[in-house]
């Protein structure tokens, strides 16, 4: 078993390594991220920044080592479709917190 | 061993819905009964029930819209009627708790199941033909999605006579759809059905939006693609991000219901507020889901009779995307009301008012499609002008209730209520039936009736404006929606007009009635048949198949050179069939029932849940899991059409074109 | 007349070289990738609706978390072991690993439900406040989906065994499971940090 290969399907899929790779990562990540909110070595908002920034470095990992997203060109649609969605989730997420934040202000409902 | 079911559920002492009752179980046991005597079981389960042809599912699909119609528009001529009566101390015919009922199942079926079926039924006859597609890409989901509609359809129409449906409105808002307020089976009826139909119309999304990405004749890139097929993908899109959303929005208010949680209650830390901006990030899309594909109906009539080429094919492209992207944020339009301070309000309401600016682009599109064009007034233009006009005010009106500072005004009067049934009825529903006059005569061969067709526009045309047009007035008057009676003599008047309309609209419907039974009476007519598959001299690749196209569309795949393709082709002298072969082996899905039966289990699943019947959906999950498992274990699912079989299909297909060139 | 005469099948075509099956399958990830989105928002909305009853600060446990943290890990691992067996057409190995990948999921959901068993026993269960309802919806739809999962590892071992080789729609259908088992990973990514640790500081 070599490298990267492109079934028919065109799904590439990982070898041993790479997903050896990608879980020592994810493991190296996950503690880190653990670590640091149970060792209170950084300030409240500095805990929060840094383990969201750790979680979105771990999603990267696993899209990369797991799910084997890439930039070949028959991925391109996967591609498109993911980051159309995250962009989705985003508008929601943002949207939802700054509509309904606004409104307890206003309503001084918290 | 019932759950909450008992006798006492049936409503035997609400003389309307005993009526209603006799009446459909007549209906239905004569259906039943003709089908009995003919002996068309056997055909109806194999070629139609269990049919994963997506031509078929399409006729499936409208007939189910065309009885949503019925019920959907009788709660409608109800509400007409008991405001034309209840004025100034009458109470009207319709108690509150019954009126309740009616018009959020007014809201209900005319959206989940008239327009959402209307739209996958179209979806699925026009898209795989249009791109040159032997099928869908999933043909056995596609017949699941039209199970889970249809049974969807079926729980609603049960609560009528067993129960009680929703009072709610047609989103069951929070706290009133909470059990603190409404301890009853409607809310949980409503539930049930959205989440069913919602399974459904979700596969549909997904299955068509694979299908356009995927399955495109070879040479159709996306500026060559038809406009419907560009609408049906835009619309697609849509589905798959925001039905997820309605899911969990009415999943939660479930939630609440069963497990006495704390989503959206008054007390416990829960606010409502949360409910409107969830499932209106799901209610502001779905309105361009339901209204996209329209536009590309109109996109294709407008140029098939006006004998040009579509004007502006890119920038109907771009607006269909641009509307498609910016519907993503207008949500808090509306519910600008609920306290929001001015930054959200402003934000949404611009960018409400800049959708706009895309939409006018298609109206000056259409237009200039018709200048000095050679425009033939058919049926289907009919329905496309009076489109233009109607859409157009209806579109004005929104934008004035865009504007945050008016929609204090505006907002719950019945000013709103005429706004989207101006778009709704005058953008979908005139889109959908000007759709289904166009493709008909591909669909069964023979073409509708004229005459009625038109008759059914002026009906539903005139009494759109008199049915609607006095809710205008009345809102600015002040009369709020979802009122079962008042005292303000000044509103008699006009509720009297609107009432009028409503009648008006229901000798429109009688017309199309009598317009498909006059289009099947004289099918076998000369000037009705449709030989050559192209009746209209039309541009895209679903007019150059048969009439009703063979069972796997196109027997050599078509390649596609320009735009418009079996024009180019036409006016090239191109053969778009490749007539004389050589055929080879043609790979099909078979029939199954997994789908019947997925539908049937989750049917029993919901009624079980809306009850508390809690071992009935026990055995109504089980035997959907088990269903589907089996399916996954099914390894008889596809045949081969031999080869001979394509080309006598074909050869018999180019003998009557021979003919019809000879006369 | 340049006309493609080669036939091309419908995409239910086993022999057709691209099948649609796991891009369709992609596609039905993304829109469950909003159901937890939309999840994640309301979370946002009501995470501090305590009601007066316990905060996440409280009822949280970093043990227990990181034990089922490592469960789901490294059944990711083995599930991905399974597939290059599978592309090997080794078809006892898959079952094997397949096994495996099962057993760690099955200890998952285990851990979670007695999480869940505790809390509610505490008198936190999901009625006692708006936090608590949010918080118990967002980790079981998380569940519900492993549950899913592990129903579904379960019928591809059924149905591969007594086999000698894998053939193409059973690649699909693994090829698929193991795009649901590894997005099930990034959702415990974000539930673990956006839940618990966030909760936790």
């Amino acid at each position: 078993m070599s490298d990267l290969h492109t079934s028919p399907s065109g799904e590439s899929h990982g070898s041993v390594s790479s997903y050896i790779i990608g879980f020592v990562l994810a493991v190296i990540l996950t503690a880190v991220a653990f670590g640091v909110v149970v060792s209170h070595s950084l300030s409240p908002s500095g805990t929060l920044t840094a383990i969201a920034v750790l979680a979105f470095v771990q999603v990267l990992v696993h899209l990369h080592y797991f799910l084997h997203m890439g930039n070949g060109s028959e991925q391109r649609w996967n591609n498109m479709c993911f980051f159309f969605t995250v962009g989705f989730v985003v508008i929601l997420l943002i949207g939802t917190m700054f509509i309904m934040n606004n409104t307890a202000l206003h309503m001084m409902s918290r | 061993m019932l759950g909450r079911l008992s006798f006492s559920a049936i409503p035997v002492d609400v003389p309307i819905l005993v009526g209603t009752f006799l009446g459909a179980a007549i209906a239905g046991l004569a259906v039943l009964g003709l089908i009995t005597y003919y002996g068309k079981w056997g055909y109806l389960w194999k070629e139609w029930l269990t049919s994963v042809d997506h031509k078929r599912l399409a006729v499936m699909y409208i007939v189910l819209a065309l009885v949503a119609l019925f019920r959907g528009f009788a709660d409608a001529i109800m509400m007409r009627t008991q405001l034309a009566l209840a004025y100034a101390g009458n109470p009207g015919y319709l108690p509150p708790h019954h009126y309740d009922q009616i018009f959020s199942a007014h809201g209900t079926i005319m959206i989940f199941f008239l327009a959402m079926a209307f739209m996958t039924g179209l979806f699925n006859f026009v898209v795989p033909l249009q791109i040159g597609a032997r099928d869908v890409a999933f043909p056995f989901l596609n017949n699941l999605s039209f199970w889970m509609t249809a049974i969807a359809f079926v729980l609603v129409n049960v609560s009528l006579f067993i129960g009680e449906f929703s009072q709610c409105g047609w989103l069951a808002y929070p706290p009133l759809s909470e059990s603190q307020f409404s301890p009853g089976v409607g809310v949980d009826y409503y539930i049930w059905a959205i989440q069913l139909s919602g399974v459904g119309t979700l596969l549909t999304g997904v299955n068509f939006f694979v299908t356009i990405v995927k399955m495109r004749a070879p040479g159709m890139t996306w500026m060559k693609m038809p406009v419907f097929t560009w609408t049906a993908f835009c619309s697609s899109i849509l589905i798959m991000v925001s039905f997820p959303v309605l899911t969990v929005a009415v999943a939660l208010l479930g939630l609440d219901r069963y497990f006495g949680m704390h989503f959206f209650t008054n007390d416990g830390g829960g606010n409502q507020m949360l409910y409107l901006s969830l499932i209106w990030s799901w209610g502001h899309p779905e309105v361009y889901i339901l209204v996209i594909p329209a536009f590309g109906v109109f996109s294709e009539v407008v140029p098939a009779f006006s004998g040009k080429p579509l004007f502006g094919y890119g920038t109907m492209v771009y607006a269909t995307c641009s509307i498609m992207v910016l519907s993503f944020v207008v949500w808090v339009h509306h519910f600008f009301t609920m306290g929001a301070g001015p930054d959200v309000n402003a934000f949404f309401g611009i960018a409400t008012m800049i959708i706009s600016i895309p939409t006018g682009v298609k109206l000056f599109n259409w237009m200039f499609t018709m200048y000095k064009g050679r425009v033939q007034f058919h049926a289907c233009m009919y329905w496309a002008v009076g489109f233009m006009v109607t859409f157009t005010i209806g579109g004005m009106t929104g934008v004035m209730m865009a504007i945050p500072g008016a929609d204090f005004v505006l907002h719950n009067s019945l000013f709103l209520i005429a706004h989207f049934h101006n778009v709704i009825i005058g953008g979908v529903y005139f889109g959908y039936i000007c759709g289904m006059n166009f493709w008909f005569p591909k669909v069964m061969g023979f073409k509708m009736n004229e005459a009625w067709g038109i008759r059914a526009f002026w009906f539903w045309f005139v009494g759109f404006y008199f049915a609607f047009v006095p809710l205008y007035v009345l809102g600015f008057d002040g009369m709020t929606r979802r009122m079962n009676h008042y005292d303000n003599p000044e509103w008699h008047i006009w509720l009297l007009i609107a009432e009028v309309g409503a009648v008006l609209i229901l000798f429109g419907i009688v017309c199309q009635l009598t317009q498909l039974y006059v289009t099947i009476r004289d099918r076998n007519l000369p000037a009705n048949r449709d030989v050559t598959g192209d009746p209209w001299n039309g541009r895209a690749l679903e007019w150059s198949t048969s009439s009703p196209p063979p069972p796997y569309n196109f027997a050599i795949v078509p390649h596609v050179h320009e735009l418009d393709a079996f024009m180019h082709d036409k006016e090239n002298g191109i053969d778009t069939r490749c007539a004389g072969g050589p055929y080879a082996p043609i790979h099909m899905p078979k029939n199954t029932a997994a789908g019947f039966l997925i539908g049937a289990f989750s049917f029993i699943f919901g009624f079980a849940a809306v009850w508390y019947i809690w071992w009935l959906a026990a055995i109504g999950l089980i035997g959907v899991i088990g269903t589907v498992i089996a399916r996954s274990a099914n390894k008889d699912i596809d045949y081969y059409i031999p080869a001979d079989e394509v080309a006598r299909i074909e050869n018999e297909h180019s003998r009557k074109l021979m003919a019809q060139a000879a006369e | 007349m340049a006309h493609d005469t080669t036939v091309q099948t419908a995409g239910h075509d086993e022999h057709h070289h691209e099948s649609p099956v796991v891009f369709g399958f992609w596609v039905y990830l993304m829109t469950d990738c909003i159901i937890f989105g939309s999840l994640f928002a309301v979370f946002a909305v009501l995470r501090n609706q305590f009601n007066g009853g316990p905060s996440g600060h409280e009822l949280f446990e970093l043990s227990g978390l990181g034990l089922e943290t490592a469960l789901l890990l490294v059944s990711s691992i083995t599930y991905g072991f399974g597939m290059i067996a599978a592309h090997k057409n080794e078809i006892s190995k898959v079952i094997m690993w397949l096994g495996v990948t099962f057993l760690l999921g099955l200890g998952f959901v285990g851990l979670e439900l007695n999480e869940f068993a505790h809390m509610i026993h505490e008198g936190a269960g999901p009625d006692r406040s708006a936090f608590l309802s949010a918080f118990f919806t967002l980790v079981s739809t998380h569940g519900l989906h492993v549950t899913c999962g592990l129903i579904w590892i379960v019928t591809l071992i059924v149905q591969m065994m007594g086999t000698t080789e894998i053939p193409e729609r059973m690649m699909n259908k693994l090829t698929c499971l193991s795009l649901f088992w590894h997005f099930l990973d990034i959702v415990w990514i974000c539930v673990f940090t956006y839940v618990y640790l966030a909760s936790m500081i």
